[in-house]
């Protein structure tokens, strides 16, 4: 297509509707109308221009608000779909069929037809990732397409504008004036705090013009946004480990190397409804408990460059902190959260080794639950050695004992005990509150002496290296939107003519009482002509005209 | 009297007040026979001193109760609730100061008295604060949420003054059944209100052992005539309502008999306002809403909505997302109230796309501000109350 020239010598790129520089309009259809439309200045938007290869097309659907829109109605319909049944992370089974069966088992034929369409996952499904994306082309298209014409008009454009243009206007005004007008006009419309061109016999008037970015602003800073969040999937920028640690322990940190942490204890307070809380008593007696705090305290270490992976010795102590929820502990980029707790968990169990028959004890010995040793000697000489360690026993399997987790919630052993009596050793297999002899009666037995507990606290380990992205995103959005709505673009278009009369044309994006506001302070000022709001006269005339048919 | 007792007797005072103020709104617009502006503002200057009278005496209660609990008292169903009657009736104060609107007022009181009744049926002692909730941004967050509920609130009762006086109640149409179907559902909540205050007031209690959904034995204690009976279920209390239907486990049945009980007294309700008056509740107001300037409804509609959907965006969104990522380690986690505020925020973003972009703007805009209130309710009611996720504190 070829460039459009305007009368005034202007060139105007293809599919331009309203000169940028004088604002003739460009074609038939347009010169018949009543009033221009001026949403987008009569720029050449791409989508309305070409239609004829494929990138065309696609462009023009995803510049459409139409599209737009249609995308947001079947987004939020389907994020609405996903909260009718908990989601699959928040359901105790963790493997796929046992997912399965647990939306048959609770919720019967809808749960199996909810996962069977795939609503039990429905945030990371693909269909739904892939709308997110469409919003995210659909945003960045449909910017593109009103945000580049409209800047160059709106840069382009002349003091001087065709007749034929000011009377489009929706504010337009024609009748005399006098010598002064125009630089009366000028002295109050910059108090008014408009920026005030002149060229020759007329003004320009503008206000305000940064609002009519608002839109595109906001676009720009959701697109930041949706970016940060993609950008978690590059390895390095996002961390979500669970780390347990028993009161006591120190363990290293997973994937944050070099970095070792140790918990002093956990803590979990709830309230007494005595004292200072007596006026919570009605609302805990209600609901029994309530939970006040769960703490972890922690020491954080550092293992220095260039020891030995595992070398604890020369372990520097960075910082102790009591992590509590909503008081994560930040250390270099990482933050470690109160998530979850084990309380008396075991951690040792202790045994007298005993002979059956005198009840006489050859010793103590003790285990520890988590790192069990594999001999036990004893003062007498006597061996108890650790055959097999079994921390959550579950039963039998083709004569193995088996764990249902690595927690020692259920220990059970199995061992061989060896004194100066029996030699050749005798084998058991002990749980809580039986013992087995799979190999024959024994002389000796492990009697169960005591149990010590201890309480477990489960930290989440965080990275996440989007957050300023996303932050950044989220301030440019709310910039955008306050921007778009809170101000308003107006332009005052003055000329004096040959005759001496004044030409008199207002635009303005909303507010249009705001406009009018302005524009009868300069009139009691400058004595402009009077004007007319051409649109609520369309209106009145519409209505008139409705009314005389029926 | 203690502290506690002068914040709730403030609440009470408010409610009496905005009580008063509907009825003289509404005889402020009933009785402008003229149409001309000043006779509305007569009595319309008596009911809005009323008015702020009482939204005063409310923001007492809010102050006192903050000060006796030690924390925003936002923390529950009970006080957010309440909070939104609140913002919702400070929002119309804003409104009439700048416009004028005793119509709005007929509309906009009634709704907050509705939703301050329906707060006060649940548990309204203090209760003390659980961890994930002890910080600051409980109340920036939430303080935020319920000023931008409020408002976004009173874009849906000028769309339905709007939808009021343009909807013709002589002719079968879609949108005079929707129209009456909004009426009929406040109607309901009407009935929920009815029906719990009776039984409380009757002391009535009846408690249950049942199985629930994770196959463990628990108890629960309804306090109405037990219709549904949990799974498994074992009355516990002499002499009281057998249960006549018996519900899976995934069905919480306490919950249903309350939903069968507030809807049973809300349609009789409505079937004697109907039987009574022998005119939809509609067009009983239609008449009210004689003088209403159609522009100015759809003017309000939208205003609300470019100041509320910005303060909801940056309290459900923004304040929610920083909170999310201090307490529970991620800035969001597609927990039900999390996406319906999506649900909300995007649905604003539809309507502002179709009014600026498409031009839908009158009785299309009026629509989409009623069902955006609705949304808000959904969240506020529904997602505490059925889907219950991280944020069920009721």
């Amino acid at each position: 297509m070829d460039k459009l020239l305007c009368k005034c010598g202007h060139e105007n790129p293809p599919g331009t509707v309203l000169c940028e520089s004088c604002g003739r309009p460009l074609n038939e259809q347009e010169e018949n109308k009543e009033l221009a439309d001026m949403r987008y200045e009569g720029t050449a938007r791409r989508s309305q221009t070409y239609n004829k290869s494929v990138i065309d097309k696609i462009w023009n659907f995803f510049s459409s608000v139409k599209i737009g829109v249609s995308i947001i109605i079947i987004l939020l319909i389907a994020a609405a779909l996903g909260t009718i049944l908990p989601q699959q992370q928040y359901v105790p089974a963790n493997t796929e069929a046992t997912i399965e069966a647990y939306y048959t088992d609770i919720y019967g034929t809808v749960g199996t037809v909810y996962h069977a369409l795939g609503f039990h996952d429905m945030y990371n499904s693909f269909w739904f990732i892939g709308l997110v994306g469409m919003l995210a082309i659909s945003l960045i298209i449909a910017s593109l397409d009103r945000f580049v014409p409209l800047y160059r008009s709106l840069k382009n454009q002349r003091v001087l504008r065709h007749p034929s243009f000011m009377r489009k206007q929706r504010i337009y005004g024609h009748g005399p004036g006098q010598e002064d007008t125009l630089q009366k006009a000028e002295e109050k419309l910059s108090e008014l705090k408009y920026k005030v061109s002149t060229d020759k016999n007329g003004l320009l008037a503008e206000k305000g013009r940064f609002s009519r970015w608002g839109p595109y602003v906001n676009h720009i800073g959701l697109i930041i946004f949706l970016f940060g969040v993609m950008l978690r999937m590059i390895p390095g920028f996002y961390v979500d480990e669970t780390l347990w640690i028993r009161e006591g322990e120190t363990r290293a940190i997973p994937d944050a190397p070099g970095y070792v942490l140790e918990s002093k204890g956990f803590t979990l307070e709830t309230y007494t409804g005595e004292g200072e809380q007596e006026k919570f008593g009605e609302a805990i007696e209600r609901v029994g408990t309530v939970a006040k705090n769960y703490q972890t305290d922690v020491v954080l270490y550092k293992i220095p460059e260039g020891a030995l992976p595992g070398d604890t010795d020369e372990m520097e102590v960075v910082e102790e902190y009591p992590i509590r929820v909503n008081q994560p502990f930040k250390f270099d980029g990482y933050a470690l959260y109160q998530m979850d707790f084990r309380q008396d968990e075991f951690s040792t169990m202790s045994f007298a080794l005993e002979n059956k028959e005198t009840g006489d004890s050859s010793g103590d010995l003790t285990i520890d639950l988590v790192n069990p040793e594999t001999n036990y000697e004893l003062a007498d000489g006597s061996v108890v050695e650790l055959l097999g360690y079994y921390p959550d026993f579950s039963g039998f399997e083709n004569g193995e004992p088996q764990t249902a987790s690595p927690l020692p919630k259920n220990p059970g052993f199995l061992v061989k005990m060896t004194t100066p009596d029996t030699p050749d050793g005798e084998t058991s297999f002990i749980t809580i509150q039986n013992t087995v002899e799979p190999l024959g009666d024994n002389d000796y037995k492990l009697a169960f002496q005591s149990v010590e507990t201890r309480d477990a606290s489960g930290l989440t380990v965080r990275k996440d290296r989007t957050l300023p992205i996303l932050g950044l995103g989220g301030l440019i959005f709310m910039i955008g939107v306050a921007q778009g709505m809170y101000f308003n673009h107006r332009r005052f278009w003055i000329q004096q003519q040959q005759d001496g009369s004044i030409l008199l044309a207002g635009h303005t994006n909303k507010n249009w009482f705001g406009l009018k506001k302005d524009l009868d302070q300069v009139n009691e000022h400058a004595s402009l002509p009077a004007y007319r709001d051409q649109q609520e006269d369309l209106e009145a005339q519409e209505k008139r005209e409705g009314e005389q048919l029926t | 009297m203690t502290l506690a007792d002068i914040s709730s007797n403030l609440l009470y005072v408010a409610f009496i007040a905005y009580l008063i103020a509907t009825v003289i709104f509404g005889g402020a617009v009933k009785g402008n026979k003229e149409g001309s502006f000043r006779s509305e503002q007569r009595w319309g200057k008596v009911a809005i001193t009323i008015t702020v009278i009482g939204f005063l005496s409310q923001l007492g209660y809010f102050i006192t109760r903050w000060i006796v609990t030690g924390h925003a008292p936002i923390s529950n169903m009970f006080e957010f609730t309440t909070a939104f009657g609140m913002t919702l009736v400070g929002g119309f104060i804003i409104l009439y100061a700048l416009y004028r609107t005793a119509v709005l007022g007929m509309i906009v009181l009634p709704v907050a008295l509705l939703i301050i009744a329906y707060a006060s049926m649940f548990p309204s002692e203090v209760s003390p604060l659980i961890p994930a909730l002890q910080t600051n941004w409980l109340a920036i967050h939430v303080i935020t949420v319920v000023i931008a509920e409020g408002i976004l609130a009173i874009s849906a009762a000028a769309g339905l003054i709007y939808l009021l006086k343009v909807i013709d109640q002589k002719k079968k149409s879609k949108q005079r059944f929707w129209l009456e179907a909004i009426m009929y559902s406040l109607v309901l909540v009407l009935g929920f209100i009815i029906i719990s205050t009776f039984f409380t007031l009757t002391n009535y209690e009846a408690d249950f052992a049942y199985v629930n959904k994770d196959e463990q034995a628990s108890q629960i204690t309804y306090n109405m005539p037990a219709i549904f009976g949990m799974n498994d279920y074992e009355s516990l209390s002499d002499g009281t309502f057998t249960p006549l239907v018996e519900m899976p486990p995934v069905i919480h049945a306490g919950k249903l008999t309350t939903v069968f009980w507030s809807v049973l007294v809300g349609t009789v309700l409505y079937l004697l306002i109907r039987l009574i008056f022998r005119k939809r509740i509609s067009a009983m107001l239609q008449p009210f809403t004689k003088n209403v300037n159609l522009q100015l409804m759809d003017e309000i509609n939208y205003r609300a909505v470019i100041i509320g959907f910005p303060i909801f965006t940056l309290g459900a969104l923004v304040f929610a997302m920083i909170w999310a990522q201090i307490a529970w380690s991620r800035f969001w986690g597609w927990d039900p109230k999390e996406v319906w505020a999506l649900v909300t925020f995007l649905f604003y973003a539809a309507y502002l796309h179709l009014r600026l972009g498409r031009g839908w703007a009158g009785e299309k805009s009026a629509w989409l501000a009623v069902i955006g209130f609705v949304i808000i309710m959904f969240n506020l009611v529904a997602v505490n109350l059925i889907i219950a996720g991280l944020h069920s504190y009721a």
